[in-house]
């Protein structure tokens, strides 16, 4: 045997990230889905620094105007420049969307992790992580904005109140599934042989779970973080189209698509660009989020 | 079996105690006064009467036991006392709307049969629509049809009923005009004429809902299909002789059954829940839009009220769907 054949069979070790990697530039989609969605946050972050027309700035002289170079997406009854509308929403659906989704990514692997490897915890934690599943969830949420919404308003001011607000709402109705996933996951990792051998050498619990234990279940909780910002954009659209998201002054992609549908009958294309916007990013989201679970899968990945 | 279904039936109670505590408490530890829109030349001592006619200021635990006794107590004597003609809850206070002083319950059941009709025909419309493309993507996994499957299924995913419904409006009602936008609870079906008119209304809510319904459905029954169409009780079922269609509709597809009906039993409270966004589109009077009017009117009786049927909702159709479960599936045993 030669050297070259020997050097051929010697592959140089890859970590697990490069193998993921690989994995997902595999899945066309999922390619697809992350350009799309870097594109739509990038775009919604940086356009409107160059955009010569502000959000709230009303032309009322130019009002109801079509398709044209400066108004590119026309106007609004009040003369707002849509396009910077747009941008702007776009800002708050998805900031709102990120935060929640951190949020709820937060609680849900707090949970996840306590009930796993705390026993005395698990069986209470678990049947509060069922009620929490049992509760009707849309509904909550409704009420949760009539009902603090004008208290949070005079505490941090309209814009900062209902941010809050509806974040705060969205991630402590969406950490359960998270919860339950990571449970699981624990739950096996916990009898690994490393584990005990970290404990053997005097590791405390906190130590144990940074360490040891949480690095191994990043992967579930990565495609729950993909899944849970869809799910956190397409709720705060829903509560802003309802009427009770974001102030009316305040565009967000829900509320231009609820004031869209007054309009609906003169000037039908007003609700297409908000609608088309939530939906593309929902499915960018979902699509990133559908080649990373294949990615990660370690029974699917090299094959 | 029998006694798996009543352990959990006996579980749900405290289960479903807990959930309406939840939903009181937080109406009564929000802050905000129902009494606030009151003009302030009225005396103080008649906002309190006004406060105890509402049901209001008596203390927390008292008002919490009072609507148990209402909601689990006197509401089935009402029901029992319509249907037999007996006066049990006679001059009995029942729970209120402060919007139109009339029992909550009562409301209710006036907007039941709109949301039953319209989410109930999508719900099946969609199971009906979802099983065969599900049953077809999966045994010509990665064919033409599988992959325009896919791609449909991410879109009822990712496109909100809100922006659906209302493309639909747009193309159907505003520019081809085939359909009425809203729907209208007044229509009786007495001739051809109103059941083609009713028909018509129902297209596009159905529609929208049913894409969601799909889009989920399908792609666990694929998923479904695919787990099992590479079991070795097919090879052997292919091995002596049997027809193709025998071996995927009977013997593939039973087996893959199990856990979308389940699913499909799990689906139905979320099925109600996303009415309330379809009911607002379509101007439906059901109780998705009786919710939303409830809430910015702060009728609190009545929110308080559907939002615990929705939970009702969930946790019985939990129960069935785990029943179901077991009942289909012999190798699941819950003792």
């Amino acid at each position: 045997m030669t050297d070259t054949t020997l050097q051929n069979l010697v592959k140089k070790p890859r970590s697990r990230w490069l193998d993921v990697w690989d994995q997902l530039k595999s899945h066309k989609g999922a390619m697809a889905g992350g350009v799309v969605f870097i594109f739509i946050v990038s775009s919604v972050f940086i356009i409107p620094l160059f955009w010569p027309y502000e959000a709230t700035y009303i032309d009322i002289r130019s009002r109801n105007q079509g398709v044209s170079w400066s108004h590119p997406f026309g106007t609004d009854q009040l003369g707002r420049d849509t396009f910077a509308r747009m941008m702007a929403g776009g800002q708050t659906s998805i900031s709102v969307g990120l935060t929640a989704m951190a949020l709820s990514l937060f609680l849900g692997t707090f949970v996840g992790v306590m009930a796993g490897f705390f026993k005395r915890l698990d069986n209470i934690l678990m049947r509060l992580t069922d009620l929490f599943l049992a509760l009707p969830l849309l509904p909550l949420l409704l009420l949760m904005m009539l009902l603090f919404r004008d208290p949070l308003n005079a505490a941090f001011g309209p814009e900062q109140g209902i941010f809050i607000l509806i974040v705060v709402a969205i991630g402590i109705t969406s950490w359960m599934p998270t919860a339950r996933i990571v449970r699981g996951d624990i739950l096996a990792i916990k009898e690994r042989e490393f584990v005990l051998a970290a404990r053997s050498i005097g590791t405390s619990n906190t130590k144990l779970i940074l360490r040891h234990i949480l690095p191994n279940v990043v992967s579930p909780i990565m495609v729950s973080a993909t899944l849970g910002i869809a799910n956190a954009i397409i709720t705060e659209s829903a509560l802003s189209f309802l009427g009770l998201g974001f102030p009316p002054d305040f565009p967000t992609w829900g509320r231009l698509l609820y004031d869209a549908t007054d309009w609906l009958q003169m000037y039908p294309e007003r609700v297409f660009w908000p609608g088309l916007a939530i939906s593309l990013t929902v499915l960018s989201i979902n699509y990133l989020g559908d080649g990373l679970r294949d990615a990660l899968d370690p029974r699917i990945r090299g094959r | 079996m029998l006694s798996f279904t009543v352990r959990r039936l006996i579980i749900m109670v405290p289960t479903l105690l807990f959930i309406s505590l939840v939903i009181f408490l937080l109406l009564e530890l929000a802050p905000g006064d129902p009494m606030a829109q009151i003009p302030l030349t009225v005396p103080p001592e008649v906002k309190q009467q006004m406060r105890l006619a509402l049901g209001l200021g008596e203390p927390i635990p008292i008002r919490y036991w009072k609507w148990v006794v209402q909601f689990f107590w006197l509401e089935p004597q009402v029901l029992i006392d319509y249907y037999f003609g007996s006066s049990f809850s006679e001059g009995k206070l029942r729970v209120m709307s402060w919007q139109t002083r009339s029992p909550v319950m009562d409301i209710v059941i006036q907007r039941l049969p709109q949301t039953v009709w319209v989410v109930g025909m999508s719900y099946i419309v969609g199971v009906l629509i979802a099983l065969p493309i599900g049953i077809y993507s999966a045994y010509k996994q990665y064919s033409v049809f599988d992959q325009v499957g896919t791609f449909v299924a991410m879109i009822g995913y990712s496109v909100p009923p809100f922006f659906s419904g209302v493309l639909v409006i747009v193309i159907f009602s505003v520019q081809l005009g085939w359909f009425p936008s809203i729907y209208d609870t007044t229509l009786e079906v007495v001739n051809w004429d109103t059941f083609v008119l009713q028909l018509k209304q129902m297209v596009m809510p159905v529609m929208v809902l049913a894409l969601q319904t799909t889009a989920q459905i399908s792609r666990f029954m694929r998923a479904s299909m695919l787990d099992n169409l590479n079991q070795d009780y097919v090879r052997t079922a292919r091995a002596k002789g049997l027809s193709e269609s025998v071996v995927v509709m009977v013997h593939v597809l039973r087996n893959s059954m199990i856990p979308v009906v389940t699913v499909i039993a799990l689906g139905v409270p979320s099925v109600f829940g996303g009415a309330i966004i379809t009911e607002q589109v379509f101007r439906v009077n059901g109780i998705g839009q009786l919710l939303i009017t409830a809430i910015q009117a702060t009728d609190l009786p009545l929110v308080q009220t559907l939002t615990f049927m929705f939970a009702i909702l969930i946790v019985v159709f939990n129960l069935i769907a785990d029943v179901l479960y077991g009942i289909l599936d012999p190798r699941i045993r819950y003792d």
